[in-house]
C-alpha cells in the first residue's frame, strides 16, 4: 500500500521579524522530510511576501517582557529592557539589528533569503484575498514564489487533510 | 543493534536503516542505499553532495544541514531537491552513511 502523503500548511499571520521564522524553519524541515509545504499569508504576515518589506521586518522592545537587556549585550541577567527605554527613537531599529545579527551568527539566512529557499525546495504560498485587499496591494508587490491570491473559502478547500499551524 | 547486508558486507544499521557507523560506508554501500531511497543511479552531481556532506561531517562530527550542503558545496536548493527528491534531509545522510543532520536549517 503506498503511503499517504503527509501535508503540511503555515498560516503566517506575524510580520514581525522574530514571528517571521517560525513557519520557515518548520517549513523548511518539513521540506528537507519530503513533507507537502503550503504557506499562506494573511494580515500582517503580508509583509513577508511584500518585496519591499521583507528584508525590512523589525522587532519592538516594548512591552516585549521575554527580551532582556542581557539580550543587548548588557550582562543584567533576567531584567527586562525598560518600557520607557523602548520608547526611545531607534530603539526598535537597535533591536532589530541585533536580532538579525543573532540569527545570522547561527547561519540562518535572512527572511527575504529564506523565502526564496522555500520557494527553491517546493513550498506553495498564497496570498490572503482580504489582507490583500485591506492593504491595497497587488501580485506586483509580491516576491516571486506566490503563486496566487486566494480567498479564506478557497484556502479550506486546498488544505483538506493538511496539518494546518496558525502562527 | 539490527545489521543488513548491503553490497555484499554486513553492517551495524539502526532502526531507521542509517549506518550506524559511518567507517563501514562505501561508494557500493552507498549506491545500494539510494536504490532504496528510490534513486537509481547516483550520477555526478549526486557525488558532489555526498563527497561535501562526508568531507563535512568528518571535520564537523555531525551530518550537515541543508543549507550548510548548499552554501558549502556550491548545489542549489533547486538542484538539491531534485537530486534527492522527497526528503534531503535524511536522504543524503542515509545514503553518505551519517547520522541524521544535527541543527534546523
Amino acid at each position: 500500500m503506498e503511503e499517504k502523503q503527509r501535508k503540511m500548511v503555515f498560516i503566517c499571520s506575524k510580520g514581525t521579524l522574530d514571528m517571521a521564522y517560525p513557519a520557515l524553519i518548520m517549513g523548511w524541515a518539513a521540506l528537507g522530510n519530503g513533507i507537502d509545504v503550503t504557506l499562506f499569508f494573511t494580515f500582517w504576515g503580508m509583509d513577508l511576501i511584500n518585496k519591499h518589506r521583507v528584508d525590512r521586518l523589525e522587532l519592538a522592545p516594548v512591552a516585549n517582557t521575554s527580551m532582556k537587556m542581557s539580550m543587548m549585550g548588557v550582562k543584567t541577567g533576567n531584567l527586562g529592557i525598560p518600557n520607557i527605554l523602548g520608547v526611545l527613537p531607534g530603539m526598535t531599529a537597535f533591536a532589530s539589528k541585533i536580532m538579525r545579527d543573532t540569527i545570522a551568527d547561527l547561519d540562518v539566512p535572512p527572511v527575504g533569503e529564506f523565502m526564496q529557499m522555500l520557494v527553491d525546495a517546493g513550498a506553495h504560498m498564497y496570498g490572503c484575498k482580504m489582507s490583500v485587499d485591506m492593504m491595497g496591494l497587488t501580485k506586483d508587490d509580491f516576491i516571486p514564489g506566490v503563486e496566487d491570491i486566494v480567498t479564506a473559502s478557497e484556502f479550506i478547500d486546498m488544505t483538506e487533510d493538511a496539518q494546518i499551524i496558525f502562527i | 543493534m539490527a545489521t543488513k547486508v548491503l553490497a555484499g558486507v554486513t553492517v551495524e544499521v539502526n532502526e531507521e536503516g542509517f549506518l550506524v557507523n559511518p567507517a563501514d560506508w562505501t561508494k557500493e554501500i552507498a549506491a545500494e542505499l539510494a536504490k532504496e531511497e528510490g534513486i537509481a543511479e547516483l550520477t555526478e552531481a549526486h557525488w558532489k553532495v555526498i563527497d561535501f556532506s562526508r568531507q563535512s561531517a568528518g571535520t564537523t562530527g555531525a551530518a550537515p544541514t541543508l543549507r550548510g550542503i548548499t552554501s558549502g558545496s556550491g548545489v542549489s536548493t533547486k538542484e538539491l531537491f531534485s537530486l534527492f527528491p522527497k526528503g534531503p534531509a535524511k536522504k543524503v545522510a542515509k545514503i553518505a552513511g551519517l547520522g541524521k543532520p544535527e541543527g534546523c536549517v
